[in-house]
């Protein structure tokens, strides 16, 4: 259970802090992670609803997020409970009020690595990255379109089932995560005018 | 000849009685040496600690070379036959085993290790209150991992635990096993089963580490091994001294005899000018092992100094009798030479450095055994009429040579002028105050164990709270009391954090609290019902906490061998330490790390709080202030001690001599090369530590000798005598120059801190003697 439990609770963070993307293009993947690539620096406001097998209704948190070219995504959860997560190169620190700021370094966990690889590659376009370890699918219109990451690998498929990203042109509006125990996320992103 | 029988019997018999006594002698040559006798309980209790406690037995491995996935393979390797090997108690590489082990020893004691376990916790109101604060975390980033423990752990008390015990102050993990923060090293941590005193043994499972290491089949051949903590200093210290006192034996050896046989050209001569030497060699290492219980390696290596000394009385003797000549006061000089030498090594009897005091046990006993053996053994023994090759020639041309330098008295003082003004220009940057300038640890070594603590994440253990309690229950229930007011300086930014083995084994007392805390079944249910309503969980979920409750409530309270297989069991032997009559507790504090003294911590604070709760037994050391203070404490003795040495020696020269003029004479040479010698050390970069204070009381103690014969040698006695006087004193400063020169090449800081100061000061000292000792009249009569 353990080293299981911990990998997950950076795989969801990783997942939440994908959510940050944002900007417009036209309908082969190739001219969306071109458009993606194009983001330098984005922020937004999430809401977020887990849905877990244990409780009767949805959890709701909510708060900000920052993209920073080429690999800095800050989550900044302000309800119900604040928290700061911050990602920057191969560290990712866990800021809670009260409790010591606790630092991770990726390269100690492969299997979030090679998921934060992902999502740093679908920020940054490239699709090379993304496809050692997803099978990607688009679909849908350049209004809306809805991209699908499926884990190509069996440890990575025994957490996460897959990843839905849907999106309008250049900006990413949804994140959705299904857990391989049936549990799963959804999370709306808008966008706050960029600097 | 006259009295051959007593002078002889008593002698080989005395050396026969020696022999034996060193065959039952003890050699030690671990660091103790280097650790002062500590004045006060406290500071002895800690170097107790770093000698004997569990921190001795720690050895720190770190693997290089080699891609990440093959070092951890080779961690993971090594581990593994480490702990089929029986000589550690534990073997840690951060595999998921031992992690699974502390996950589950939290987990499985929630409800007798967490300090959130209170009546408060489960009434309807607590319940309610703790659930609802978990429901709201799964919220966060650590929801994940809650949601798993949520059934069964409602109220958070594993997460609680979890963050408490500090998971993250471990090492980083790198394909599943500890890596340095750099990722460049695997690390492991090995618990020894001997003791660290026990040098043997930590020799012999350092050996087996390395030899483990080596046969791992299919290793990358680039791939290394690194190890260190105290047991590696001690080894491979003892090893280091073990060979340079090997060397420096042999090498001083090879150099006296070569100088002697050049100036004797008799093998015979040179067989009893060694008499003296090894009688003295034997005396001292017998009186050492009777005064000390046993004998040091260093003072075996400060043995071949002694060599160079207790030759010199042969060489006075047969230069000085050579072709039947016998001097007048020849053997009143000795006697004086051996006496001044004896006030100057008397001074280190009364050191607090047990290595000193049994330098100067052994230098005493070794210098008094050579004299007698000089004074009554070799005339005996030495032929009627010593034929030595003829030294008149080199005779008369030192003698030209010493009175050109007549003249140079004006060059003496302008050395003593520059050498006197350079060391008041340093206002008193004189002495190095660190303990670990002593040590024969070299830098690099040092730099590893930094790292190499650093990345285990190791506490530093500088600043601790201390006490003792006569029993286990009775010092963690203390723990308990003190750890309540460190919480609350944590909270206050006082310190950063502290360790307690009581956060992972809570005393009895506590523990039987918490069980009683837990309702019963029905109560359980009860209330649990009361409290659900409004919150998004239904009873029926819950199932799991209320009968892991209702299994704890029948548990006995935990015990230190519940922990084993766990990592909190090595921080529970470290940190509650049992002694023969009491327990012995640590208390590591951190610092806050923030703001500008963030690497200090303020422990009159830290005192002040905990005498404001009665806790006044407990005292918190600033351990790098405490070995700074002590080594102060040394320094002030030494200096006070050398002090003395001097005045005892001036005192003894103007007792025989009679005279203030030919005592300031005499003392002026050692006086200058004193502050020369201090002053080109200093100049070099090289601040002054014990040892080179001794090294210029050994200046002192030899250089009289010198003094002492030119001086006799203007006062008293032929043309002719004189200049075999002065050929004696060359032969005899070139040995001790030459052996006390070795050491100082010596990779042993003590060693050569002794040799760099006593080489070059006796050189100095024999050439002052002669510009300054030898009476202008007599100079001038020539």
């Amino acid at each position: 259970m353990p080293e299981v439990d911990r990998i997950r609770a950076i795989v969801g963070a990783m997942l939440v802090l994908a959510a940050s993307a944002a900007t417009a293009a036209d309908w082969k993947l190739p001219e969306l992670m071109q458009l993606l690539a194009r983001n330098k620096a984005g922020k937004a406001i999430f809401v977020e609803k887990k849905y877990l097998g244990i409780i009767d209704k949805p959890i709701e948190s909510s708060g900000e997020l920052a993209f920073t070219a080429p690999d800095r995504l800050e989550k900044r959860t302000l309800r119900p409970n604040p928290e700061l997560l911050i990602l920057a190169g191969d560290s990712l620190t866990i800021d809670q009020p009260g409790k010591r700021r606790n630092t991770v370094s990726l390269q100690a966990y492969p299997e979030i690595a090679a998921f934060v690889e992902s999502i740093r590659g679908t920020l940054a376009g490239d699709r090379t990255l993304l496809e050692k370890v997803y099978t990607l699918e688009l679909t849908g219109s350049a209004e809306k379109w809805q991209l699908l990451l499926v884990p190509t690998q069996a440890r990575m498929l025994s957490i996460i089932s897959r990843i839905r990203i849907g999106g309008s042109h250049a900006d990413v509006n949804t994140i959705d995560f299904d857990q391989a125990d049936g549990d799963r996320s959804e999370m709306v992103i808008t966008k706050v005018a960029a600097r | 000849m006259k009295r051959r029988s007593p002078a002889l019997a008593i002698w080989l018999v005395a050396l026969l009685a020696c022999v034996l006594v060193i065959t039952q002698t003890r050699f030690v040559a671990d660091l103790s040496a280097f650790m002062p006798r500590a004045p006060n309980e406290r500071q002895k209790l800690l170097l107790e600690q770093l000698r004997d406690g569990v921190i001795a037995r720690l050895i720190m491995i770190g693997i290089e070379g080699g891609t990440a996935a093959e070092r951890a393979a080779l961690s993971r390797e090594l581990a593994l036959n480490l702990r089929a090997t029986q000589l550690f108690v534990g073997v840690q590489n951060g595999e998921a085993i031992v992690q699974e082990h502390d996950r589950a020893y939290f987990f499985d004691n929630r409800y007798l290790l967490s300090p959130g376990v209170t009546l408060e916790q489960f009434t309807v109101e607590g319940l309610r209150r703790a659930i609802g604060n978990s429901l709201d975390a799964l919220a966060g980033s650590t929801g994940f991992l809650l949601k798993r423990l949520l059934p069964r752990d409602p109220t958070g008390e594993t997460l609680l635990l979890l963050e408490r015990f500090a998971l993250d102050s471990q090492p980083r993990s790198l394909e599943g096993a500890w890596a340095s923060r750099d990722g460049k090293r695997a690390l492991l941590l090995a618990q020894t089963r001997a003791a660290g005193s026990d040098l043997d043994a930590q020799s012999q499972a350092i050996a087996t580490i390395r030899q483990v290491f080596d046969k791992i089949p299919g290793r990358n051949a680039s791939t290394g091994l690194v190890m260190s903590g105290t047991s590696v200093f001690s080894v491979s210290s003892r090893s280091t001294i073990e060979g340079e006192v090997r060397r420096l034996a042999i090498a001083s050896i090879v150099l006296v005899v070569c100088l002697l046989l050049a100036v004797y050209r008799s093998i015979a001569l040179l067989a009893l000018g060694l008499l003296p030497v090894v009688s003295g060699a034997l005396a001292g290492i017998a009186a050492v092992s009777l005064g000390f219980g046993h004998v040091h390696g260093l003072t075996l290596g400060f043995g071949t100094t002694l060599i160079g000394e207790a030759v010199d009385y042969s060489i006075y003797y047969f230069i000085q009798h050579g072709g039947g000549a016998n001097p007048t006061g020849f053997w009143r000089t000795i006697r004086l030479g051996v006496l001044t030498s004896i006030a100057g090594f008397a001074a280190l009897l009364c050191s607090g450095f047990p290595g000193l005091a049994q330098l100067g046990l052994y230098s005493i006993s070794g210098l008094v055994a050579a004299a007698l053996v000089t004074r009554y053994v070799l005339p005996l023994l030495a032929p009627e009429r010593i034929a030595l090759r003829d030294l008149t020639q080199a005779g008369v041309l030192l003698d030209r040579i010493i009175d050109r330098t007549a003249h140079l008295r004006w060059l003496i003082a302008a050395l003593l002028l520059v050498a006197g003004g350079s060391i008041v220009l340093r206002s008193g940057d004189i002495w190095n105050r660190q303990l670990s300038a002593l040590s024969p640890i070299s830098k690099a070594e040092q730099q590893l164990d930094l790292e190499l603590r650093r990345d285990l994440g190791a506490p530093d253990m500088r600043y601790l709270a201390t006490y003792t309690a006569p029993d286990e229950e009775r010092a963690l229930q203390e723990a308990e009391q003190v750890g309540a007011v460190l919480q609350r300086l944590v909270q206050d930014k006082i310190i950063g954090g502290f360790n307690s083995p009581a956060g992972v084994l809570p005393s009895t007392a506590l523990q039987r609290t918490r069980l009683a805390a837990l309702p019963d079944a029905e109560q359980a249910r009860l209330r649990l019902d009361q409290a659900l309503p409004g919150l998004p969980i239904k009873a029926e979920r819950l199932q799991g906490f209320l009968s892991d409750l209702q299994a704890t409530r029948a548990r006995q309270p935990l015990v230190r061998a519940d922990l084993s297989g766990t990592s909190a069991a090595l921080l529970v032997d470290s940190l509650l330490i049992k002694r023969d009559r009491d327990y012995l507790v640590l208390l590591p504090l951190r610092a806050t790390r923030v703001g500008p003294s963030g690497d200090a911590v303020d422990l009159r604070k830290v005192s002040a709080a905990l005498q404001a709760k009665g806790l006044s037994q407990v005292t918190v050391i600033d351990l790098l202030e405490e070995t700074t203070s002590l080594f102060d404490n040394y320094l002030h003795e030494a200096l006070l001690l050398s002090g003395l040495g001097f005045l005892a020696i001036l005192g003894l020269l103007f007792a025989s001599l009679r005279s203030v003029s030919r005592t300031l004479r005499v003392a002026a040479p050692l006086g200058c090369a004193v502050l020369c010698v201090s002053a080109v050390l200093l100049a070099s970069g090289t601040l002054l530590t014990i040892l080179h204070l001794v090294g210029l009381l050994l200046v002192v103690a030899v250089g009289s000798n010198y003094a002492l014969f030119f001086d006799s040698g203007a006062q008293t006695g032929s043309e002719a005598d004189r200049r075999q006087t002065q050929v004696s004193l060359v032969v005899a400063n070139l040995t001790t120059v030459g052996s006390f020169g070795l050491l100082a090449w010596s990779n042993v800081p003590v060693l050569s801190a002794i040799g760099t100061t006593v080489g070059p000061g006796t050189f100095l000292a024999l050439a002052f003697s002669a510009i300054l000792a030898r009476s202008r009249t007599h100079a001038h009569s020539r």
